[in-house]
């Protein structure tokens, strides 16, 4: 599944990274602790999480990670924007919860 | 081959530069992938330490056909007991970096699941020394 599916399907608003919509999806990881995502997370996970300074995109891109998912309407700085962009790994939005939008990645990822 | 960075204390924006400067020429070696993710693993944690702890530090790493040294250095408080530091969930970090979603109590165990040796020496109000090294 690539990012651009779960995009289309789970609604979600796409802030950067464009470029990097043809990725291929492994899983999804959920966390708000850096530490628990550099240690644990996996090569093309979806990492959704409520943080949105650019130490996002610094892990993200470190770990190889798909996409990011930022739940519940927030928005990443404008130097998160910037890494997104320059690191092609998108950056993506959802009014929902941390809980609804994990439950509905689930699904769709073990249709 | 030898790679320096300086690192400043409290500059979160830059936090990771190292670790993925090091990535990518470890990629040009091509390197095993699992290798390499333990590696950088361990060196963010130990940037990431000088950042939320120490006033300014350098990292020195060093790479040869069977292995790579990183040193990690920081004038900075200092670790008053090691042990305790290596804990997982302990942490002195602050409100602000942990509000970031660092300061978890993680790091310094990150470090030393990523690491096959790992030597840290530190003494109060002057420093740390975090020595990791990796066998290819």
């Amino acid at each position: 599944m690539k990012v651009s599916e779960i995009v289309e399907k789970l609604d979600l608003k796409v802030f950067s990274g464009q470029k990097g919509l043809d990725r291929e999806i492994s899983g999804g990881y959920v966390s708000d602790l850096l530490s628990d995502v550099m240690g644990n997370a996996q090569e093309g996970e979806v990492w959704i999480t409520l943080q949105v300074h650019q130490n996002v995109m610094a892990i993200a891109s470190l770990k190889d990670l798909a996409a990011v998912i930022l739940v519940n309407s927030l928005e990443p700085h404008e130097n998160t924007v910037r890494h997104s962009d320059d690191e092609n790994i998108p950056v993506l939005g959802t009014n929902l919860s941390t809980f609804e939008i994990a439950g509905k990645l689930y699904q769709l990822f073990n249709q | 081959m030898k790679l320096t960075f300086t690192i400043q204390g409290g500059d979160f924006t830059n936090a990771g530069h190292p670790s993925s400067e090091v990535k990518k020429v470890l990629k040009q070696l091509v390197i095993d992938g699992k290798t390499i993710k333990n590696i950088v693993i361990a060196l963010y944690e130990a940037e990431v330490n000088v950042v939320a702890h120490a006033w300014k530090g350098t990292v020195t790493v060093e790479i040869d056909e069977k292995k790579i040294t990183m040193l990690v250095e920081d004038e900075g408080p200092g670790i008053p007991d090691i042990a305790l530091a290596m804990q997982a969930g302990y942490s002195t970090a602050s409100k602000k970096v942990r509000e970031m979603g660092f300061g978890a109590g993680m790091g310094l165990p990150n470090i030393k699941k990523n690491t096959d040796e790992l030597f840290i020496e530190s003494e109060v109000d002057k420093g740390t020394k975090v020595k990791m090294i990796n066998y290819f």
